[in-house]
């Protein structure tokens, strides 16, 4: 009687008889490119998202190959990139631009479109017990938009200058100035533009998830019953949502000053002997609007790493997950704090001394949850009957490099320290260890744990398993190294190093980082190769709940239809961890509470 | 049962808790604007301005917009609908008065010799009531849409969301109107 009401009530949102709404006839145009369907939105992110990293995990691979031997030349670098790889040794000009465009790529178009587009259109109805989002049209005008901005940012690859190549930060007055470099001309406006687009795309989405977890629940699915998945996604995207608009706004700025000749951004600029007639203009205001989403934009990419793992952990541990409470408020904390810490980007610019130490206590602080997050996924594993699936392994890799990339962050937010390292290879290793392969890590897992409620079909375990160990092992060999490099004062986004004579002694090291780097990128191909096989060829699901877990998208059907249920939506009665409970493995959430049942 | 359906009926509708969201979302973009506003301000050759004139009757167009739709909404409840139409016929020519208005007063904010390019705080004046004029204009938009479907007289059953969506939306480009007013007189 309550479903049927429930129901009723959601009719009149436009999606309420989606069961009724799959009988229909779905042309190939409505199914598959301009779906309103979340799941299929969900594939059509991951998909894109995969495609670009392949293309951003290349160009780390190009330039990996000047890092490790800048003397050597490689004639089919000409056949594959022309001028810019003039007689097979890349261009200055180019290697910056590769830089630039991996680190946009990875960062915006991977690990935020391609992560939270794909887990949070995928997971938070069926997760919640939901038919589909709040406005499903929004939710696919969110998936094109980010088509569109991967297709300007794509075509800013081939014109005749090149893509944008002022670092994926483009700071002014490089960005600004149209003469500036090669790839301060057209590159840098398809940038801009793209990355517009890409904001439209990321706000519509976080409008969605927030308002359909917040709306949309299921009955009985009280926010305290919610999968921590779904409450690192819902602060993914308040915090998308509080922060994409402010860099929204430095980039309308920074267009002005490129285009219609105002100095937001600009004095006192001398080109070639020349005076430009800008003034009164701060270079670093465009920092501060730029850190201001910068920041928040690391935790858009990890919380849904972290939500997911969390869930991936405490299933194959067969254990609730520890602190759940705790969980979700260390959770809120990094929120909040995400938003008061973007200066620790700029102690080098001149900052007040006053102010960069109010920085440094605040980010400081951001350890304070992180380690309470820390302590409950491994007293979640302690003496748990652990199955090592490969997304379990993903997970618990997710962890590995979280802790060992945070411990380097301590470093980096105390001022005094970061005088010295800001701008070496310490900060990239420090990064790309907590931020960019952790969050790959959650990816990865959340492909191998939910890939059977995707496709159907499972992902083979062996090629899984190698994708697991070459790159965790690669992930550490490449990065761990160059702490050291940093340390020495090696700075990053150089070209060439071999005429330092201090950095000569790192040649070889250089040389055994790109080496592996090429590795990890080609057993990544094994992982692309396995993902779209197993699409057609894959093991087929049987079993409507494959790991057993407890979650509500394992109550659908093993291929759910538009509208998720074919009848009633199910009820909750109970959070989502009841594993090993009153002698029982699992109990999922729609069971309902027995009479002599103990409390969790 | 009854319980049930007062339950769903004390739960917002999910598009006007959307709509919520996204005025947050344009919170934020204005608020990053008016304060890089102020720390541009408190550094060098900064050079302060008078609005022009005209933004002040501008405001009073907005201001009795507010009051026109708020109108239109309530005869909508009360389904008077000839009412109705003509408030958001109203509405939407205040809102392109209005827009028409805020374009004269940088020609004469222009013409006054502080163009674009002639210092920084001209220039935030142009984006940040540009903008705004971007977002009138979208609700502009909007009204024009409802205002040629109310007029259509095919459909007998209207869904009062809409309604209540541009009106929310209105009055919030109305009040950020008001807060951007009193931040370019007050903060110079």
């Amino acid at each position: 009687m309550s479903t049927v009401t429930l129901e009723s009530a959601t009719h009149h949102q436009g999606h309420g008889d989606a069961h009724h709404e799959h009988q229909h006839h779905e042309t190939f145009i409505t199914k598959y490119v301009f779906s309103q369907d979340h799941k299929t939105i969900a594939k059509q992110f991951l998909v894109t998202g995969i495609i670009w990293a392949i293309i951003g995990g290349l160009f780390s691979v190009i330039f990996r190959l000047q890092l490790g031997n800048p003397e050597s030349t490689y004639p089919w670098l000409e056949d594959l990139l022309g001028h810019w790889a003039k007689g097979g040794k890349l261009q200055p000009e180019f290697y910056y631009a590769l830089v630039t465009m991996h680190g946009t790529i990875l960062v915006f178009f991977v690990l935020t479109a391609g992560l939270s587009g794909t887990f949070a259109n995928f997971l938070i109805p069926l997760q919640i017990g939901a038919r589909d989002m709040a406005s499903p049209m929004l939710n696919m005008l969110s998936y094109w938009f980010f088509f569109l901005a991967s297709v300007i940012m794509m075509a800013s690859l081939f014109v005749q200058t090149g893509p944008a190549s002022g670092g994926w930060t483009i700071y002014p007055p490089l960005s600004a100035l149209g003469d500036a470099s090669m790839g301060s001309k057209i590159g840098m406006d398809l940038w801009l533009i793209s990355m517009a687009m890409f904001i439209v795309s990321s706000l519509l989405g976080g409008l969605n998830y927030i308002t359909t977890i917040l709306n949309m629940r299921t009955k009985g699915m009280s926010m305290t019953r919610m999968p921590l998945t779904i409450w690192a996604l819902f602060f993914t995207a308040v915090l998308g949502v509080l922060s994409f608009p402010v860099l929204l706004s430095g980039a309308i700025l920074l267009l002005f000053d490129r285009n219609l000749g105002t100095s937001f951004y600009l004095s006192d600029i001398v080109v070639a002997g020349k005076i430009l007639p800008n003034e009164g203009g701060s270079a670093i205001l465009f920092q501060h609007l730029f850190w201001f989403l910068g920041h928040p934009e690391v935790y858009i990419i990890l919380l849904p790493a972290m939500g997911m793992s969390s869930e991936i952990l405490s299933v194959n541990s067969r254990k609730p997950i520890f602190g759940y409470m705790a969980m979700v408020a260390s959770l809120f904390a990094i929120t909040i704090l995400a938003f008061l810490v973007w200066a620790h980007h700029m102690f080098v610019t001149g900052l007040n001394p006053f102010l960069g130490s109010v920085f440094v206590l605040l980010t400081l602080l951001i350890a304070v949850p992180s380690a309470i997050k820390v302590f409950n996924w491994l007293t979640t594993l302690w003496k748990a009957n652990i199955r090592f699936t490969p997304a379990m392994l993903f997970a618990i890799g997710f962890v590995s490099l979280f802790i060992s990339g945070g411990l380097t962050g301590i470093f980096l937010g105390n001022s005094a320290l970061d005088i010295h390292l800001h701008d070496t290879y310490f900060v990239i290793a420090h990064f790309h260890i907590v931020m960019g392969v952790a969050s790959f890590f959650g990816m990865f897992a959340g492909v191998y744990h939910w890939y059977p409620k995707m496709f159907g079909r499972y992902l083979n375990n062996t090629l899984a398993y190698i994708h697991f160990w070459v790159t965790i092992i690669g992930a550490y060999l490449i990065f761990w190294p160059m702490h050291y490099e940093g340390l020495a004062g090696m700075p990053r986004r150089y070209y060439d190093f071999s005429n330092w004579e201090s950095f000569k002694m790192f040649g070889g090291l250089n040389e055994f980082i790109s080496v592996v780097a090429l590795i990890v990128f080609a057993v990544q191909i094994l992982f692309v190769i396995n993902f779209f096989y197993s699409i057609w060829k894959g093991r087929k699901v049987k079993d409507q709940n494959p790991w057993n877990a407890n979650t509500l998208e394992w109550t659908t059907p093993i291929r759910p239809g538009h509208g998720n249920w074919p009848g009633n939506i199910p009820e909750v009665h109970r959070w989502p961890y009841d594993y090993s409970k009153d002698g029982k493995d699992f109990i999922p959430q729609d069971v309902p509470v027995g009479a002599d049942e103990s409390k969790h | 049962m009854e319980t049930e359906l007062i339950q769903t009926k004390n739960k917002i509708h999910p598009h006007k808790f959307t709509l919520w969201v996204a005025i947050g979302s344009i919170v934020m973009m204005f608020a990053g604007l008016t304060s890089a506003y102020i720390v541009k301000r408190n550094q060098a050759n900064w050079q302060t301005f008078e609005i022009p004139v005209l933004f002040w009757y501008s405001t009073g167009i907005i201001l009795l917009s507010s009051f026109t739709l708020h109108f239109s909404q309530k005869s909508f409840k009360h389904r008077l609908m000839e009412k109705y139409r003509k408030g958001m016929f109203i509405t939407m020519l205040l809102g392109v008065l209005f827009i028409t208005m805020q374009y004269f007063g940088f020609r004469e904010f222009w013409n006054a010799g502080m163009t674009l390019q002639a210092s920084v705080s001209y220039s935030f004046l142009y984006v940040i009531v540009g903008l705004h004029a971007v977002h009138v204009l979208g609700g502009v938009v909007t009204l024009m849409v409802m205002s040629l479907k109310a007029f259509g007289t095919k459909k007998k059953i209207y869904s009062a969301v809409p309604v209540e969506l541009i009106s929310t939306y209105w009055h919030f480009v109305d009040v950020l109107w008001i807060y951007l007013l009193i931040f370019l007189v007050m903060i110079k």
